[in-house]
C-alpha cells in the first residue's frame, strides 16, 4: 500500500508538472515548423502574425509565462503497462489531483463550467474532466502520461461528417477543406489539421484528436495515409486563408491524419483543428516512481 | 498599409482614418469584455458602470492573482474568439459609442455596415499570444461585476499594445470577407484536382 501511495503521489506529481509545463515551453519541432512558415509566408499582415508568434514564444520563455491564456481543459493520454503497480482508477486519481494543485498553485485561469448552468467549478476540474484516455502495453511496468491541454477556439472548429463510401477519398478531401475554409481565422491558424477517418463517428473524432498530439510533421506509418497528409497539407495551403486568417500562403504548418479499419457501409470523416499553440508534454513513469520527461514526444 | 499609433478612448475621425491591413499600436485604455458581460449588458439590461464612450474593447478572459479586495494583478491576458459575440457589435456603437473592438479570428460580415455606419473598426489581435500581450498591459486599474469572474469587465492600461491589424474598417472593408471569397473560388479548382 505504501508504494501504491508513493507511486499515485509521483504520478500526481507528474500531471501537475506537466500541465504547467505545456503551457509555458512549447516543443521544438512546432518552433521549428513556425520559422519555416515564417520563411514561407508573403502576406503582410501575415507576416506580422508569424513575427507576432515567434516573439510571443520567446517571451514566454523569458518571462516563464503561458504562450496562451487559454489553459485548455486538461487532456490526457495514458499508455499503462500491465504490470505497472498503479490501477488506472488511482492513475486517474493522480491526474484530477495534479491538475486541480496546478491550477490552484500557479494559479491559472478556470475554464472548466458546468455544461448546463455554465457555473465554474473553480479548478480546472470536475464532473468527468480532465478527461483521460486509455492505451494498454502486454509486457511492460510502465506509465507514459501526455498531457494535451486544448484551447476552446480551435476545439471549436471540431466537424464530423459522414461521407459514403462512394464519396471516396475525394470527399474525405472535400470535407477537410470545406471544414478548414469555413473556420477562418476562428481556430488561429496556422496549425495543425488532424483527421480522422474509419471507424466509427465517436472513434473517428478520437483519432482526429490522438491526430494532433502528435510530433509536428511526423508521417502515419501506413504510406497511404502519409500520402495523404501530404496532399491535404499541400490543398489546404492553396486555400488563402493564411495566418489568423487575415490571408496569406500559410494556412496549416501540418496535416496529420490517423484511420481505422471500418464497416464496408461506413466512411467517416473527422476534422480536429490544433491551433499554432500546439501543447504537450510527455512524462515517462517507471514502476518505482521514478519520472522522466520529454519535452518531443 | 499604413502604421499607426493611437490612443484609447479615440474619436470617430481617428478611427475613420485607419484602411483594412494597417498596423496599429495602442495606448491608453483597453476594456476587457466577454459573452456573459454582454448578456448582462444586452440582454439582462444592466447599465454598464463605466463610460464606454470611445471606448476599445478587448474580448478577453484573463488570468490573474488576487491581491486585495477588488484588486487583481495579472498572469496572463489574452485574447478570445470574436465570432460569438457578433450580435452586441452594433449596439455597442449605437448606444455606448464603442469605437474598437479587438478580439481574434474576427467578426461575421454582419457586423460590417454597422461598424460603416457608426464608425467603428475590428482588429485583429495574434490569438494565443497571450505571454507578449500580458506585457503590453501595464497594470489592471478596474474590476467591474466580480461574480462573473473571469468574464468581468475589466479597465486595464496599456502600452505599444499590439501590433494589431486593422481587419474591418469603417468604410465597408473586411479582410475576412475578402479572403473567404478568395478561397471559395480557389476550392472550385481544388474541388477539381481531388
Amino acid at each position: 500500500m505504501a508504494i501504491a501511495t508513493d507511486l499515485q503521489r509521483a504520478v500526481e506529481d507528474a500531471a501537475a508538472h506537466l500541465y504547467v509545463w505545456a503551457l509555458k515551453d512549447i516543443p521544438q519541432d512546432l518552433r521549428d515548423a513556425l520559422a519555416e512558415a515564417a520563411g514561407t509566408e508573403t502576406s503582410v499582415p501575415g507576416q506580422r502574425v508569424l513575427q507576432t508568434i515567434l516573439r510571443n514564444v520567446e517571451v514566454a520563455e523569458e518571462e516563464r509565462n503561458l504562450v496562451c491564456q487559454d489553459t485548455g481543459i486538461a487532456v490526457y493520454y495514458c499508455r499503462v503497462g500491465e504490470q505497472f503497480p498503479l490501477h488506472p482508477a488511482r492513475i486517474y486519481q493522480a491526474l484530477y489531483d495534479g491538475t486541480e494543485r496546478a491550477t490552484v498553485d500557479h494559479p491559472l485561469r478556470s475554464n472548466t463550467v458546468h455544461t448546463l448552468t455554465r457555473e465554474n467549478t473553480g479548478q480546472n476540474v470536475g464532473h468527468r474532466v480532465p478527461i483521460v484516455h486509455w492505451d494498454f502495453v502486454r509486457d511492460w511496468d510502465g506509465l507514459d502520461v501526455k498531457c494535451v491541454p486544448k484551447g476552446s477556439g480551435s476545439e471549436n472548429m471540431s466537424f464530423l461528417k459522414m461521407c459514403v463510401p462512394a464519396d471516396g477519398v475525394a470527399g474525405i478531401k472535400r470535407f477537410v477543406l470545406d471544414s478548414i475554409v469555413g473556420a477562418g481565422g476562428k481556430p488561429c491558424p496556422p496549425g495543425i489539421v488532424g483527421v480522422g477517418i474509419g471507424g466509427s463517428a465517436d472513434y473517428a473524432m478520437h483519432l482526429a484528436k490522438e491526430a494532433i498530439a502528435r510530433p509536428v510533421g511526423t508521417r502515419n506509418p501506413d504510406p497511404l495515409v502519409a500520402q495523404l497528409e501530404d496532399e491535404l497539407k499541400e490543398l489546404l495551403n492553396e486555400t488563402g486563408i493564411g495566418p489568423m486568417g487575415l490571408g496569406g500562403d500559410v494556412t496549416v504548418l501540418q496535416c496529420h491524419v490517423e484511420h481505422a479499419d471500418t464497416h464496408m457501409t461506413l466512411n467517416p470523416v473527422a476534422v480536429n483543428y490544433q491551433c499554432w499553440a500546439a501543447r504537450r508534454s510527455t512524462a515517462h513513469i517507471g514502476p518505482d516512481g521514478a519520472v522522466e520527461y520529454d519535452r518531443e514526444a | 498599409m499604413a502604421e499607426h499609433r493611437l490612443t484609447f478612448p479615440a474619436t470617430e475621425e481617428q478611427v475613420r482614418q485607419l484602411r483594412a491591413g494597417d498596423s496599429v499600436l495602442v495606448d491608453g485604455h483597453v476594456i476587457g469584455i466577454r459573452d456573459r458581460t454582454q448578456v448582462r449588458i444586452f440582454d439582462q439590461g444592466v447599465e454598464p458602470p463605466l463610460d464606454l464612450t470611445g471606448a476599445f474593447l478587448l474580448h478577453t478572459a484573463p488570468g490573474v492573482r488576487k491581491v486585495g479586495e477588488g484588486r487583481y494583478e495579472k498572469v496572463s491576458i489574452g485574447t478570445t474568439t470574436s465570432a460569438r459575440m457578433v450580435r452586441f457589435t452594433e449596439p455597442l456603437g449605437r448606444d455606448y459609442g464603442v469605437r474598437a473592438i479587438c478580439g481574434k479570428g474576427g467578426l461575421p460580415d454582419k457586423a460590417i455596415e454597422p461598424m460603416r455606419r457608426l464608425g467603428m473598426v475590428y482588429f485583429a489581435i495574434v490569438g494565443g499570444a497571450a505571454a507578449l500581450e500580458t506585457t503590453q498591459i501595464e497594470e489592471i486599474e478596474e474590476v467591474y461585476w466580480e461574480e462573473l469572474m473571469p468574464e468581468c469587465l475589466w479597465k486595464f492600461r496599456v502600452k505599444d499594445f499590439g501590433p494589431l491589424t486593422v481587419a474591418i474598417d469603417s468604410h465597408g472593408t473586411s479582410l475576412y470577407h475578402d479572403v473567404q471569397e478568395e478561397a471559395k473560388k480557389r476550392l472550385e479548382d481544388l474541388y477539381a484536382r481531388l
